[in-house]
């Protein structure tokens, strides 16, 4: 028996989207992502460059919560009026982002739901730095609970980030950069390798069957599952512990399941 | 002419009806708060609100001072929805203009620089430019690539709060992050600045500190001092931002609901009697930076 819990494999599923061999600012939304992109510049991944969460550079990614007698120690400078010019517009950016709503095209929505621009049912946040992040670099999405809810049949709501719809392209724009990676869920891990972009499974959690995953998608999903999630190793675990002291990754998914199902 | 100071009052009366006005800062974070609450308690209304927004949208939206707002987020970071913006948003009361972060910005610098637009590749494969009326451009060079004309986002007036300044509008601003600010200063007709300190010449005081005059006086219409000017949001390295009163103005959206009844709580007549409610100076500047 293992005691690794969910939210672990899905850190040590995030650390994977985020390998990179580039010197690239590595953005975690979140606990599970910023974990995970903590993790992957700590183990294989040593030229990500990430932030205090705010504006200073780190070396060393910083543990999540109060910090106690820990003090960042920073390297460098990044803030908020220099972000689009060093690292959204410029291409040096992986950011791993919890959407509400995520489309076949890997469009994804955080601004509205239902109802009109003018006046929507829902508001949530606006489209924060989607539409930048979208066409200049590479992102990858985290979502803790997977459902036809996010996983939306048709198309979002309203498109906040660009994805690989042919039907949003006007004629002339540059579309090269658009770099959906991986979509990581409570259930399994997705790409965007299909047919024209098309959305696969690649790798399912144990216990896990490609049609649970499909029943609980809005669109069509392809089988393109080649094994199960990798669990963590003991050093990714020790690091993970060290990342998040206070435990935030309990609170993820619902009931902090373990990584490999019991038996109900 | 060089003696910019003005109380908080005259800054207001500067303002008119259908204005168009910037607000500094980010989300919970740098908002001139204090003028914002100015023109709260004054008869303002028909403004359009440029913001990278928190409680400010919030509160002149929930006032019904706000004819239109250009945003890419309202946000109290902690407390992710703005909860009194949202109740506008979805009772249909305000025009909207939405836009990317870096459009946004991006905006801003083709109003300080004069121009009618600037290229981005920045919402191309979104909703945005449908809904927001956003047009393209082609390149005149070879590579005849299509781009959106983010549009300048020209300002009447911007409002900021800055640590330091003197008489004459020489400003410092300390702390990890402007935001935008400096492009607001250029982007608007008249720049008025709220400050934690108010000197008479900045080059007898903070003459080691010049480094962190991030623009210019000549961007720089009318100064006032208004220490913890910034509160509830934060203003590093004096405080952090003050989820407390955060959460007693995000909780007032669902009970008791109504602007009417809560605005007294969180404006109060004037701003001392504001500073007063909250726990004076002292409360103010014990409440510790953000961790994020």
């Amino acid at each position: 028996m293992s005691d690794i819990t969910l939210a672990e494999l899905c850190i040590f599923a995030c650390s994977e989207t985020f390998r990179t061999d580039r010197e690239i600012i590595a953005t975690g939304i979140g606990p599970v992502p910023r974990i995970g992109a903590g993790l992957a510049k700590l183990t294989h991944s040593p030229g990500l460059m990430m932030t205090d969460g705010e504006a200073y550079l780190v070396e060393q990614p910083v543990p999540l919560g109060p910090r106690g007698d820990y003090r960042p120690k920073f390297a460098g400078h990044l803030p908020f009026s220099r972000f689009f010019d060093s690292a959204v517009w410029t291409g040096r950016r992986h950011a791993m982002v919890t959407p509400t709503q995520i489309d076949r095209f890997g469009q994804t929505n955080l601004s509205q739901l239902g109802g009109t621009h003018h006046q929507p049912k829902t508001q949530m946040l606006g489209v924060r730095g989607f539409p930048g992040n979208s066409i200049y670099h590479a992102n990858s999405m985290f979502i803790p609970f997977h459902s036809k809810r996010t996983f939306v049949e048709g198309e979002v709501d309203m498109v906040s980030s660009a994805g690989y719809n042919p039907a949003k392209r006007v004629s002339g724009g540059n579309y090269d950069h658009i770099d959906l990676q991986k979509m990581v869920t409570n259930l399994c891990v997705m790409d965007f390798g299909g047919p024209d972009n098309a959305v696969r499974v690649v790798t399912l959690h144990p216990g896990v069957t490609f049609d649970e995953v499909q029943e609980a998608t809005g669109f069509e999903l392809i089988n393109a599952v080649e094994s199960e999630t990798d669990l963590p190793d003991k050093d990714a675990l020790a690091i993970i512990n060290q990342l998040d002291p206070h435990g935030y990754r309990t609170h993820v998914i619902r009931d902090n399941p373990p990584a490999i199902r019991t038996a109900a | 002419m060089l003696d910019k100071r003005m109380t908080p009052a005259e800054i207001v009366d500067q303002l008119s009806d259908g204005m168009t006005i910037g607000i500094g800062g980010w989300g919970p974070r740098r908002k001139p708060m204090a003028l914002v609450r100015e023109i709260m308690r004054s008869d303002l209304k028909d403004l359009t609100i440029v913001a990278y927004g928190g409680a400010d949208v919030g509160m002149l939206c929930a006032a019904g001072k706000v004819k239109k707002l250009v945003f890419a987020f309202v946000s109290l970071d902690a407390i992710p929805l703005e909860p009194w913006f949202r109740k506008v948003r979805e009772a249909g009361q305000i025009e909207v203009l939405e836009v990317d972060e870096g459009m946004f910005q991006w905006g801003l610098k083709a109003a300080a620089f004069g121009l009618p637009f600037l290229p981005t590749r920045v919402g191309l494969g979104t909703d945005l430019a449908k809904l927001g009326g956003l047009k393209t451009v082609q390149s005149p060079y070879d590579d005849g690539e299509t781009l959106i004309a983010m549009p300048a986002l020209k300002l009447d007036a911007a409002l900021l709060h800055v640590n330091r300044s003197d008489h004459r509008g020489n400003v410092q601003l300390l702390g990890p992050d402007f935001y935008y600010d400096e492009w607001f200063a250029k982007a608007a007709e008249k720049t008025f600045l709220s400050c934690e300190e108010l000197v008479d010449k900045m080059e007898d005081h903070y003459h080691d500190d010049a480094a962190a005059n991030i623009f210019e006086r000549c961007f720089v219409s009318g100064v006032t001092e208004i220490a913890c000017g910034a509160h509830p949001s934060s203003m590093p390295p004096l405080y952090g931002p003050d989820m407390k009163a955060f959460k007693a103005y995000a909780g007032a959206a669902k009970d008791p609901g109504d602007w009417n009844a809560v605005a007294d709580q969180f404006v109060g007549n004037s701003e001392d009697e504001y500073l007063e409610s909250v726990g004076g100076k002292d409360a103010v500047t014990n409440v510790p930076l953000a961790i994020y």
